[in-house]
């Protein structure tokens, strides 16, 4: 029996005096494709930034790799997080530096890898979301797609044991959108990355969901297989895969 | 970890990630590189992209033959498949201009920036003249609250440096003329120099550091968060509903911030005056009054005008004009105040000259 890398118990977050997060339990499996699901307002993001521990949640416990993180200082979280690895919905690059300096930030700042190295790795993560080209330009000289292209390599240039994808197909187009989930497999089988995807697109969710949580009012209404969820008979679990979308 | 060199053979045992490769690195340097032959990784179970990385550099590194992969389990090989570095082709190099492009660049760009401002220009006292006799597409009492932002909360700092700004001028005087027993010229000093020169020059300087940046980074954030975009889709001028407010608002606060910096200036002089020239309040004032004609309050508030002016002018086109992102923001914060500060200081000698003629 495989032991789960993420477990969430109890959790409640609250933004001020409303409850966005209610007594919600988790467990993540190693190598799993997990897909958040819910509408919007529904907690998804406020559930993976207390997981990462960016918001203080009110109470409940969350372990990661077996450790309980709940109550660690930044500086303790540190190892844990290092890897992991998170994109964010609007990619949150930094607009002041390159791609490529972009990229380099983790590698640079957590390895003791040479130069050369540091390069090849930058070259490759760049190539593996098609941005080969936008090496030495800006963020700010990016479309919203390449900036979540370019968010994404920063995310795995340390091939993270576990990735955060907020939304990650929002604003791509659908060829990249497919070779971007093509690639999250690719992730997963090559290098038993555990990914978390919060998303909306059906399509996607069929291509690359091993598991489904839905969310709805800051409460967990099912967690189980993409098999499982589409037989489930929970009205808002059946319009969403009858509507398409939320 | 482990690296062996056998019969040409380089073999690797263990896990090849980013915690190994650092150390294999040094240990490599150290190997005969033009030897190595093949490569065996049939004894590696776990290899990252900084593992594979390590790899691409061995190969390319090799001055003569490259050397093959012989051995690896399925796992490794796909993993290199996925992230060598080898298949990629080298991206051409950004060219750089040349001194004449560049120079030429510059010409043309200069040329653009002048007449974009210019253009600029003009569409601002257009709209801000037609917002004084059509208020329908502002917000009701905009002007009364770009009045408080930009004249009302700097009263107390104005107040305090053109204070500071009258005691520094009457002491630096009062030393010299206390020698000829000149001490009643010093209100003559005060009353000229702040009227005509630092009343108006020190609130300009500070009206361009608050007002200006804020007008600069407020419009510039807009123009990020395609606000301003969303404005002319919505039919809405922006520098109509925005500019001219702001530019109103400045027209009527600046010249109401000069007098009061003249008359606190003043009241440092006559500090000055009491405490350490042994004058009378009486004989400080009449001697004020007696030099002071209403040409030099009228050059020392028509000059404040155009001060105002170009601070709204300079913030607007740096913030209409911003690119990139949050950084861009701050560099046009950043290039309208010292703009801005410099063109009341270059202003203030052109009005100088046209005075003394």
């Amino acid at each position: 029996m495989k032991k789960p890398i993420i477990e969430v118990k109890n959790l409640i977050a609250k933004y001020d005096e409303t409850l966005v997060l209610d007594n919600i339990d988790v467990d993540i499996y190693p190598g799993e494709v997990t897909i958040i699901l819910g509408g919007s307002g529904c907690g998804k993001t406020t559930l993976i930034k207390n997981i990462l521990r960016l918001y203080q949640p009110i109470q409940g416990s969350i372990k990661i790799f077996g450790k309980e993180t709940m109550g660690l200082s930044q500086e303790s979280l540190e190892p844990v997080l290092k890897n992991i690895g998170m994109l964010f919905q609007n990619g949150a690059l930094l607009n002041s530096i390159s791609v490529f300096d972009n990229i380099a930030i983790p590698l640079e700042q957590h390895t003791k890898l040479p130069a050369q190295i540091i390069e090849k790795i930058i070259k490759v993560k760049l190539h593996l979301v098609q941005l080969e080209k936008a090496t030495n330009l800006l963020p700010s000289e990016l479309s919203g797609g390449m900036k979540k292209r370019a968010a994404l390599a920063r995310s795995i240039a340390l091939d993270p044991q576990i990735l955060f994808c907020d939304e990650p197909s929002a604003g791509l187009d659908p060829i990249t959108s497919v070779k971007l989930d093509e690639l999250i497999l690719k992730l997963k089988e090559q290098l038993n990355m555990t990914i978390v995807v919060v998303t909306h697109e059906l399509a996607s969710i069929h291509r690359i969901a091993d598991k489904i949580i839905f969310l709805e009012k800051g409460k967990k209404l099912f967690h189980g297989s993409l098999a499982e969820a589409k037989k489930s008979n929970i009205p808002e679990i059946v319009d969403f895969f009858q509507s398409g979308k939320f | 970890m482990s690296m062996n060199l056998k019969d040409k053979t380089l073999i690797l045992s263990g896990e090849l990630t980013r915690f190994s490769v650092p150390q294999l690195f040094k240990e490599l340097k150290k190997l005969p590189k033009s030897e190595i032959r093949e490569i065996d990784l049939d004894n590696v179970n776990k290899i990252d992209s900084a593992g594979v990385a390590f790899l691409d550099e061995l190969m390319q590194s090799s001055k003569t033959l490259s050397p093959e992969i012989t051995r690896a389990n399925e796992s490794v090989l796909k993993a290199i498949n996925t992230f060598s570095s080898l298949k990629i082709p080298n991206s051409s190099p950004r060219q750089e201009p040349g001194f004449f492009e560049r120079i030429g660049t510059a010409l043309i760009n200069f040329k653009t920036e002048t007449v974009q401002g210019l253009f600029l220009t003009s569409d601002i006292i257009f709209w801000s003249v037609v917002a004084v006799f059509n208020r329908k597409s502002q917000k009701k009492g905009v002007i009364t609250q770009q009045c408080l932002l930009i004249g009302a909360d700097a009263v107390g700092i104005i107040s305090l440096l053109s204070l500071i700004l009258g005691l520094i001028l009457a002491l630096q005087s009062a030393a010299q003329l206390r020698q000829f027993g000149a001490n009643i010229f010093v209100a003559d000093l005060i009353a000229i120099s702040m009227v005509r020169e630092m009343g108006p020059m020190m609130t300009a300087i500070i009206v361009a550091g608050r007002s200006g940046s804020a007008i600069a980074s407020e419009i510039a954030t807009m123009q990020v968060a395609e606000e301003i975009d969303a404005l002319k889709v919505m039919a809405i001028n922006p520098l109509r509903y925005i500019v001219a407010p702001k530019f109103n608002a400045m027209t009527i606060c600046m010249p109401l911030l000069v007098i009061i910096s003249i008359v606190v200036g003043v009241i440092g002089g006559l500090l000055v005056g009491i405490f350490y020239l042994d004058l009378t309040i009486m004989a400080y004032f009449t001697e004020l009054f007696s030099v002071l004609t209403t040409k030099d309050l009228i050059v020392g508030l028509s000059k404040s005008l155009f001060f105002a002016w170009v601070i709204v002018i300079i913030g607007a086109y740096y913030g209409f004009n911003v690119t990139g992102g949050s950084e861009g923001v701050g560099k046009a914060t950043t290039r309208s105040v010292v703009a801005s500060i410099f063109a009341v200081i270059v202003l203030d000698a052109i009005f100088s000259l046209i005075y003394m003629l």
